[in-house]
This record gives C-alpha cells, structure tokens and sequence, in this order.
C-alpha cells in the first residue's frame, strides 16, 4: 500500500477558496488570516469544518499539487487559529465544567459520562432497521476517521509520563495491529470498504462528507497536535473506547442482518472484543493514572470525553434526521462497485 | 497498568477493572476443560466477570448494559 495522497476537495465557501488557492502556490506565499469569522452554527459549517480539515491533513498526508512545506507555515498556522478559535467555543458550550467531586476519581467520572451519553440510539437503529444504503453511508462518513485510526491520539504519547505512557502504548498497539499491518485496525476498515464495493483509497469520499462529519475529527486532530490538550485527547480516547464495543456488536449485527460476510463484519467483531479491554486500560491506567501525575489535566481530560459524546450525538442525529426525511445524509449519494 | 516495582516481575498477572473485567496480561494461555486453547491474538486479554457476556469467557463490554458493580481490591468479609 502506497503513501497517503489526497486531492484538494471543492472548496465550500470564501475560507475554503482562499486556503486552496494559497495552498496550490508556494508555502511561501500569504493567507490573509480573517479577523471574524462569522458563522451561526461552527460545528456544522461547511466551509469552516472543510477548510480546518484540509488545515489539519497536512499533517496526516500529501495532498496532490500541495507543497509539503506548508504543514509548518507561519501563515498557514495563523489562518489555521482563525478557524479553531469559533470552533472551539461553540464545543466549550456544549461541554460543563467538571465537577470537584468528579476529580478525585477521574476513571469513576469517565464511566459516569458515558453512561449518560447523550447521543440517539444510532447504532441500535441500525441493528435492527438500518437499510443496505444507510449502513454504507454509515460507513462512508466513518471513513473520515476510521482510515486513519490512532493515529491522532498517537501524537499525545511522547507528552504523557511514564505510567500513563504505558498504558497509551498498551492500547496503542493493539489498534495498529499488534505487530501485524494485516491487523491494524485501520487496514480492517479498508478492506471492509472495499468488500462492501466502496473506494477504500484514504480521503476518496472528502468532497461527500459533510461539515459536522468532518467536525468529528477535527476535533480529536485539534486535541492531538496541542501538548497542552493531552489530557482532553486522552479523555477523547476513554470515551470513544468505553463506548465501542456494544455500538460495534450492533454494527456487526446489522451487516450480517443485510447479508454481508465475515471480509466485511470482521472490523466490527474485532472491535467488540480488542475495546472490551481498551476501555479499561484507557479509563483507569491511562486517564486514571495522568490524572494521578498532573492533577491540573484532569478536567480536561472529562472535557475531552464530553466534546466527544457532544460532537458524535450531533453527528448520529444528523443521520438520523436525513434517513427519517427520506434523504441521503452525505453531500451526494455514493453508488457502490460490486467487489 | 499497575506494577509493584519491588516484586519479582510475575510471568501473568490478573487485575480485576472497577465494574469491569479480569485484564490478563503476560505469559498464559487460556483452555478449555479438554485443554483446547482459546484462540485470541492479543497479548492483553478481558475475561468475563459479570456472567453475562455473549462471547465469554470474553467480555464484550455488556457489563455496562447491566449495571454490574464490583471493586478492584478484595471485597471485605460481612461485618468488616
């Protein structure tokens, strides 16, 4: 399998075709940063999400006709900034303080959260009535990440201390397959793309994907690149590890109900069993235990669990709402190759 | 996870997780009453402590659909 490379999607608004067209010139050229952007909801702005997300991919990927030089760009960061800033505020609405009670046992709080996750029964809908179209469009918007799978929490390893390190590592090798490329969990999803007859080439589905899709991961990107955000991607982590494995089973269920076999329910049935153990290590040695050596983290790392449940229930709904109208919940529909 | 850096590093070690699993980490492998080894790649396994799992003795996570409670540390005899 060859290196990432990605195509500059259409632009989706004034920010996009100003980062674009700066991006096929020289890294050293100028971004005009904007002073205000004015957008009412920031979290499913299309313009924004897209723009951030071709931002951020500079660190993940080449991008065809894209000089790699502008990952580190002064101007590219200040541009970048400028569109983190609204994004950030309106997740921090959507997230309360932690508790003072809640920090004296960060694991405990953690199971806490995600026993009141406030998202629908996306996964429980699909088990038993998703459609053959909504599971691949399920798929298609999870392709936004899953491709890329640990990668963005692999950036908080070398900025944690030695336990929780450990623990990072622990699950960290699991989902890059234990040794084994054929086992890494984002290779799985791949060749689940590919059995369903959908184009498993990182990136090929960015122009279909919508804003609050790509605010998904931007989110987790943001937390990864910042040291100072590593407790929220580790709160980020537990979270999306402790709410895995039963979605997965109802995943998995929903697939072989529509007749799929083992090459494309095989992600999902590795799921329910490697986060069954992820969950614990990632709530109770990795967040527990950096929340034990840097107390002054802890709330962000309940802030970073929240921001996940937060974004993924808008995310569920949105779906949700397009299927009960009668519509695609992607940008346009995909149209599956028979494998 | 957590090690006693005093003890002789032990070839398995079972943790039992707050409401949660047995994590099985190390050197061991896991049978059947004939003897027939479970087939898992993992290094670092979760058993079934809540009785109710779909694929035990594995845990798939259903601990958490039923409220199962139970601590890390040994639970105190009644009365203590």
């Amino acid at each position: 399998m060859a290196g990432r490379v990605i195509e500059l999607p259409a632009p989706r608004g004034p920010l996009g075709e100003q980062l674009f067209e700066a991006l096929e010139g020289p890294p050293s050229g100028h971004i005009a940063a904007p002073t205000e952007i004015d957008c009412a909801d920031p979290i499913a702005d299309e313009d924004l999400q897209l723009a951030l997300y071709i931002a951020y991919e500079l660190h993940y990927t080449a991008i065809r006709g894209v000089d790699e030089g502008w990952e580190w760009s002064p101007v590219l960061l200040a541009f970048r900034a400028a569109l983190e800033r609204p994004f950030e505020e309106a997740v921090a609405e959507l997230v309360p303080p932690a508790e003072a009670a809640e920090l004296e046992s960060v694991g405990a709080a953690l199971q806490q959260i995600v026993a009141e996750d406030p998202g629908p029964p996306l996964s429980r809908y699909m088990e038993t009535q998703g459609t053959r179209e909504q599971m691949l469009e399920h798929v298609v918007h999870r392709s936004a990440y899953q491709l890329k799978e640990a990668d963005p929490h692999s950036w908080a390893i070398p900025r944690l201390s030695p336990r929780p390190k450990a623990a990072m590592l622990e699950v960290q090798f699991d989902e890059y397959g234990g040794g084994s490329s054929e086992r890494m969990h984002s290779v799985l999803f791949a060749k689940t793309m590919a059995a369903l007859g959908l184009d498993a080439a990182y990136g090929a589905y960015l122009d279909r994907l919508p804003g609050v899709t790509l605010a998904t991961v931007n989110l987790l990107t943001g937390f990864g690149l910042q040291r100072r955000r590593r407790g929220a991607a580790v709160g980020h982590l537990a979270a999306f590890e402790m709410t895995s494995s039963i979605p997965n089973r109802r995943y998995g269920n929903a697939l072989r109900r529509l007749g799929f076999g083992r090459e494309v329910t095989h992600f999902y049935d590795e799921h329910v069993e490697a986060d069954a153990v992820h969950e614990n290590i990632a709530a109770w040695d990795l967040a527990g235990g950096l929340a034990a050596d840097e107390p002054e983290v802890a709330a962000d790392i309940l802030f970073g669990a929240r921001a996940l449940l937060q974004l993924e229930a808008r995310w569920a709904s949105h779906l949700m709402n397009a299927w009960e109208g009668g519509e695609t919940s992607l940008r346009a529909p995909v149209v599956p190759v028979p494998a | 996870m957590a090690t006693d850096q005093s003890a002789e590093i032990p070839a398995a070690t079972i943790t039992p997780y707050p409401d949660g699993p047995y994590l099985v980490r190390g050197d061991f492998v896991v049978t059947d009453q004939e003897g027939n080894p479970l087939s898992t790649e993992r290094r670092t396994i979760a058993l079934c402590r809540c009785g109710k799992s779909r694929m035990r003795p594995l845990c798939d996570g259903t601990h958490k659909l039923i409220g199962f409670k139970a601590p890390s540390a040994p639970e105190p005899w009644p009365g203590e």
